[in-house]
């Protein structure tokens, strides 16, 4: 660890109503690993494209080993040795890892030596890959190996990692803080972006906190403890979910050897699903992204239909029915995608309430929407669940991602459905708006209905499900009670058996 | 330089603003091109705009006319604006239209001469039915096997256009036609004529039957749940299927009405203002009802303005022809060019326009 | 019926000649939509490549100038669709059939003083020894230079999209926009020249009819060609090579059924003449069967940088 690798001075940006960085200023030195921290709506991506050359800051100034350094693109960011990784939008389905790889690098070698170079670095670094493969094909975990492994071909002096685990199971975030650990012991700086306080404070040297797109304070996390860390991130103390101790009712759902094709080219196949779920208890199902989450809860709201028995509600097969007729006998459902899923994004919220509460809400006679009507029930949701919005018929897209999505689970929490279905209830949003979130979905187990968690956030399930299990390429382990399981178990859930030959990394 | 910024939600004066801006410039770049042309493009435009409705010269023959060509302009703008607010694309009314024309009369031609009430809804509903399955081939194509509608809808004009000339010179040939192509001419058969109902105002069955269905489908996309899901089968087509939408009987509704209603509006022509069915019976209605429907922004009030405005291009860009000797593909570049202004001012409604002093990120 | 009267070395021939426009335009369509655009304008673009290049050719005596103003003419008419769906963000469907439109207009309204003129035609190649060869030399070496030129068009395509990085770069803002723009491509550039490039080759097709297949001006002469074009790029699953295939398949349909309609088979006219589009749709459909694969993901989305 010598000097100072990058150093930012007073980056502000400000798009119109909100200012996204305030007068930032840090320095990151060389061979550290740097965590940036904050919420979602802090200002962290904002702050990482400047870096990487993907927008312009409007003021303020950055310095790379001393020399100005301002990237207009970032293939002048790249050129530089800044790399990125990024969390979504950067890899090509239908292309080769190899072509994936050439269009990240400003001269890439010939494709037989590419391919080569690959295989080399891969190994290095205990990423196996194969150049060959379509990233269509490849589970979240190796298609973050892609990205890594076209920043490190170019021999990046800065590698920008955004949420870097959120798609890992426990054991591939072990394997890659090896492989982060010892490019930093190479001399590379890692900026490594993450709202995770746990896995910052065993990675990270320095931590740089943003709030509200502002500097709050830099840390060193391993001498903070985690409580200090969310309280400067969040700015208050947080109020934890009340504690459940629910005593589950009957069996309300039941799903028997569940199984259907996958959607799409890239989609994944539900195989032999089972389980039951009883009437005033959190099943949390974990799992990486693209293990047939998607799949599952349109098996279940109704959008794709199977064979008539394989989902039975209160003993009565509805496997074959679409999402109206399971709406109106109490199975209700949110995905995990607001905009253009859940929602949708240029209607008023009124229209937006209609759209799954026609049939339980009574907004409907003879054909005719009842749109006053279907206006009262969206100002109830936006009244009872505190959605932030000039009125009722404000556009979707309008709104912010917690608060479209505190709409879109109350719309379903209160039209009293007897099995609610949700899939990433928190994804994307802010602490306040994912904590009453989660609440909902407590209090509305309370009250006896039956809820199915899918999420990628373990900690998320970990505080809200009695049992939990996990899919994997679209097999569902069977549940195990949530109390007493160790993080371990859960990577084991998670993530099967495949996956793991990855350990081998060389020190 | 100029950005673009999303709006929070559409701009709902803009929305309206758009087509009245775009109909502006239509008419500022259209008469820079009748300059080019060497008519004086005050003239120009005042023949087209003006002169039909309001010259004492013309008005007379020319108003009647504006129903005339309204009529099925708007019938099956509103057809086809169902499908387009879906995101289901049929640009083959013109096969529809003409298919409709050709079974309505068929079925008027064959109980000829046969006199009696019932013949002339019967003719209306054969030509409906014609249209509809006409239709129904894109649509169940792309139920069943995903087929793409857009190709196959106008394929099949190509076909009904065949279809019409073989009938024209075989089937339906009028036998006492002393061997020229061309059917009977149906405003000679009582029965199977569709008339003018009142005198010196063009309006006939086609134009009430227009007017019904402008006001039908108003009710139908602002109160019926159905047009409900027709909307949110457009805007959001993963939020549709999620609220219980089902895709295939959608496309089918959607493809089958507006079918139906270019059957109809084809039955209405060739048994009122064109008489009889001949190998160029087809004047091009269904292709620009599709501008009709995007001028009117989808919407049936305002698809019943834009189908009078392009009704009076029509009659204007004739007499333009006769007056000024105007050439009549001018008026056609016309409309092709409203909807391309139409759709070049529509970014206002749904992005502000900066203008700011340093470049954008990237574009 | 006379079918002897249909000789198959001169039926290859001329299904070259008739194929030539359509693998001109769907060769540029196939591009276009590789890069993520959907130009429902073929049609119109052909058709006033058609007529720009044979009033270029009529008035400068040199069908060659035709040719290359015609490319010019419905680039231009694409630029405008580029600019509509890249920069305003347009509707690519509506705008699309906006320009088809729009050029049909504008076609009849240039080609008034045009119809019954003859112009000059493209000469055949000479390719000496090659063209003596009996019954091949006939069949495949006694064309004109724009029949090679779009065999060469198909080489030239596959390769760049195959081997070179400007392909790459193509292929992947057509497969996603956001990554190729998170990666700092310049998605609407890269696509603006895909579609000027699209127009010029519609333009080529067109003007390829008005100047060798007819050769004359005929209002409405594409008559469907540019929309079987687009027809043919699914057909072909987005590759260079099918999009060969499709086009003189579709070429000895056309020429076939000419041929028999000539020969007077026992076939109703109407049906013949609407065999080359009812024979479209039943490939459609069988592709529709098989499972549509190859389309570029981003295909028709628009594009925005937000920030």
């Amino acid at each position: 660890m010598t000097g100072t690798l990058l150093s930012l001075s007073g980056l502000t940006k400000a798009y119109p109503g909100v200012v996204a960085n305030d007068d930032i200023s840090f320095d990151i030195r060389e061979g550290e690993v740097h965590a940036l921290l904050g919420e979602n709506g802090a200002g962290k991506s904002t702050l990482v494209k400047m870096i990487y050359g993907l927008v312009k800051p409007d003021s303020g100034t950055m310095t790379l080993r001393g020399a100005p350094y301002a990237p207009a693109e970032p293939r002048a960011a790249r050129a530089s040795g800044v790399a990125m990784v990024f969390q979504h939008f950067s890899l090509f389905d239908a292309l080769s890892v190899a072509e994936n790889i050439a269009l990240g690098m400003e001269d890439p070698p010939k494709p037989r030596d590419l391919a080569r170079q690959i295989r080399e670095v891969s190994e290095t670094y205990g990423l196996p890959l194969d150049p060959y493969r379509t990233v269509g094909t490849l589970s979240a975990g190796e298609r973050q190996r892609v990205e890594i492994i076209r920043c490190l071909l170019q021999n990046p002096k800065l590698l920008i990692m955004d949420e870097p685990t959120s798609v890992l199971t426990p054991q591939e975030v072990e394997i890659l803080f090896t492989t982060l650990r010892k490019l930093a012991a190479e001399g590379t700086a890692i900026l490594y972006i993450s709202h995770k306080l746990e896995e910052i404070r065993t990675l990270c040297d320095h931590a740089t906190i943003l709030r509200l797109g502002q500097k709050v304070a830099t840390c060193t996390p391993a001498e903070t403890t985690a409580r200090e860390l969310a309280e400067m991130m969040v700015g208050a103390s947080l109020k934890a979910p009340e504690a459940h101790g629910r005593t589950p009712g009957d069996v309300v759902l039941e799903i028997r050897d569940l199984s259907l094709p996958a959607p799409g080219d890239f989609g994944t196949a539900l195989r032999r699903i089972s389980m039951a779920l009883r009437a005033g208890e959190i099943l949390g199902i974990g799992g990486v992204a693209g293990n047939g989450q998607d799949e599952l809860l349109a098996a279940l709201s109704g959008e794709r239909r199977s064979a008539p028995d394989a989902i039975l509600f209160k003993g009565q097969p509805l496997g074959h029915l679409g999402p109206g007729a399971r709406r109106r006998l109490g199975l209700l459902a949110a995905p995990e995608e607001r905009l253009g899923h859940a929602a949708a994004p240029d209607m008023s919220l009124t229209e937006n309430a209609a759209l799954t509460a026609m049939g339980r809400k009574g907004l409907v006679r003879n054909g005719l929407v009842g749109w006053g009507r279907a206006e009262d029930f969206a100002r109830e949701v936006i009244a009872a669940f505190d959605v932030r919005t000039p009125g009722a018929d404000t556009a979707a897209r309008a709104l912010s991602g917690g608060n479209l999505q505190k709409f879109v689970i109350g719309r379903e929490v209160m039209q009293a459905p007897e099995v609610l279905v949700v899939n990433q209830p928190t994804w994307g949003v802010d602490a306040a708006a994912a904590a009453a979130i989660r609440q909902a979905l407590i209090d509305l187990a309370a009250k006896g209905c039956a809820v199915i968690a899918i999420s990628q956030d373990l900690d998320e399930l970990m505080e809200i499900a009695d049992r939990f299990a996990a899919l994997n390429e679209g097999r569902l382990t069977a549940s195990k009670p949530m109390a007493g399981l160790t993080l371990d178990q859960i990577g084991m859930m998670m993530g099967g058996a495949h996956d793991m030959e990855a350990a081998h990394v060389e020190t | 330089m100029i950005a673009l910024e999303k709006r929070p939600q559409p701009s709902q004066a803009w929305t309206w603003a758009t087509p009245v801006l775009a109909v502006l410039l239509t008419m500022l770049v259209g008469g820079l091109m009748f300059a080019a042309l060497g008519t004086p493009p005050v003239e120009a435009i005042r023949t087209i705009f003006w002169d039909p409705l309001f010259n004492p010269q013309f008005a007379s023959y020319s108003r009647p006319q504006l129903l005339v060509k309204a009529g099925p302009l708007i019938l099956i703008a509103i057809g086809l604006s169902l499908g387009f607010r879906a995101g289901i694309w049929n640009i083959g009314a013109e096969g529809q239209y003409i298919m409709g024309a050709v079974c309505g009369a068929a079925v008027g031609l064959a109980f000829y001469p046969a006199e009696s009430v019932l013949i002339f809804p019967l003719m209306v509903v054969a030509g409906a039915l014609g249209g509809w399955a006409w239709a129904m081939i894109p649509g169940l194509l792309k139920v069943k096997f995903g087929t793409n509608e857009i190709l196959v809808s106008l394929m099949l004009v190509y076909v009904a256009e065949s279809v019409l000339a073989s009938v024209s010179s075989g089937l339906l040939k009028n036998p006492d036609g002393m061997g020229f192509p061309g059917s009977r001419n149906l405003k000679q058969y009582p029965s199977g004529a569709n008339p003018e109902l009142i005198a010196g105002t063009g309006m006939h069955w086609g134009v009430v039957a227009a007017f019904i269905v402008v006001i039908l489908a108003y009710v139908l996309l602002t109160r019926h749940v159905l047009g409900f899901h027709i909307k949110l089968s457009g805007a959001a087509p993963r939020a549709a299927r999620f609220a219980g939408v089902n895709p295939a009987r959608m496309i089918l509704f959607c493809l089958g009405t507006a079918g139906a209603l270019a059957g109809m509006a084809g039955l209405f022509e060739v048994s009122g203002p064109a008489g009889q069915i001949t190998i160029d019976f087809n004047s091009g209605y269904g292709f620009t009802a599709i501008i009709v429907a995007f001028l009117g922004r989808l919407h049936p009030v305002g698809i019943l303005l834009a189908g009078l405005l392009m009704a009076l291009t029509y009659i204007g860009g004739e007499l333009a022809q006769l007056m000024l000797g105007l050439p009549g593909a001018a008026i056609q570049l016309f409309q092709g060019m409203l909807l391309f202004f139409l759709l070049a001012t529509d970014v206002l409604t749904n992005y502000r326009v900066r203008l700011s002093n340093k470049a954008k990120g990237t574009v | 019926m006379d079918l002897t009267s249909i000789n198959p070395v001169l039926l290859i021939a001329s299904l070259m000649v008739s194929a030539t426009p359509i693998l001109l335009a769907a060769m540029g369509e196939m591009v276009v939509e590789k890069s993520g655009v959907l130009n429902l304008g073929v049609e119109g673009m052909m058709i006033t490549g058609a007529i720009t290049g044979f009033a270029i050719a009529v008035n400068t005596g040199s069908p060659a100038l035709g040719f290359i103003a015609a490319a010019a003419g419905a680039a231009m008419l694409a630029l405008a669709f580029g600019i509509l769906t890249q920069f305003l963000l347009s509707n690519q469907v509506a705008t699309g059939l906006g320009l088809t439109l729009v050029g049909l207009g504008l076609s009849s309204l240039i080609g008034k003083p045009y119809e019954g003129i003859k112009s000059p035609t493209l000469p055949r190649l000479d390719l000496g020894p090659l063209s003596d060869i009996p019954v091949l030399g006939r069949m495949l070496f006694s064309h004109d230079i724009m029949v090679y030129f779009s065999l060469a068009l198909v080489a030239a395509v596959w390769a760049v999209l195959k081997f070179t990085r400007a392909g790459l770069v193509l292929r992947a803002v057509g497969e996603s926009h956001d990554a190729a723009h998170a990666l700092g491509y310049k998605v609407v550039r890269v696509r603006l020249l895909a579609i000027l490039f699209g127009g010029a080759c519609a333009g080529l097709g067109g003007a390829y009819l008005s100047l060798v297949r007819v050769p004359q001006w005929t209002e409405g002469m594409t008559a469907g060609a540019g929309w079987i074009a687009l027809a043919i790029v699914v057909f072909a699953s987005w590759r260079a090579g099918r999009v060969l295939v499709g086009a003189y398949l579709f070429g000895g349909i056309t020429v076939l059924q000419l041929n028999l309609q000539a020969a007077g088979a026992q076939v109703p006219v109407a049906l013949l003449s609407a065999s080359p589009y009812l024979i479209t749709i039943l490939v459609l459909v069988i592709i529709s069967v098989r499972g549509v694969h190859g389309a570029p993901a981003s295909l028709g989305r628009p594009f925005h940088a937000s920030h």
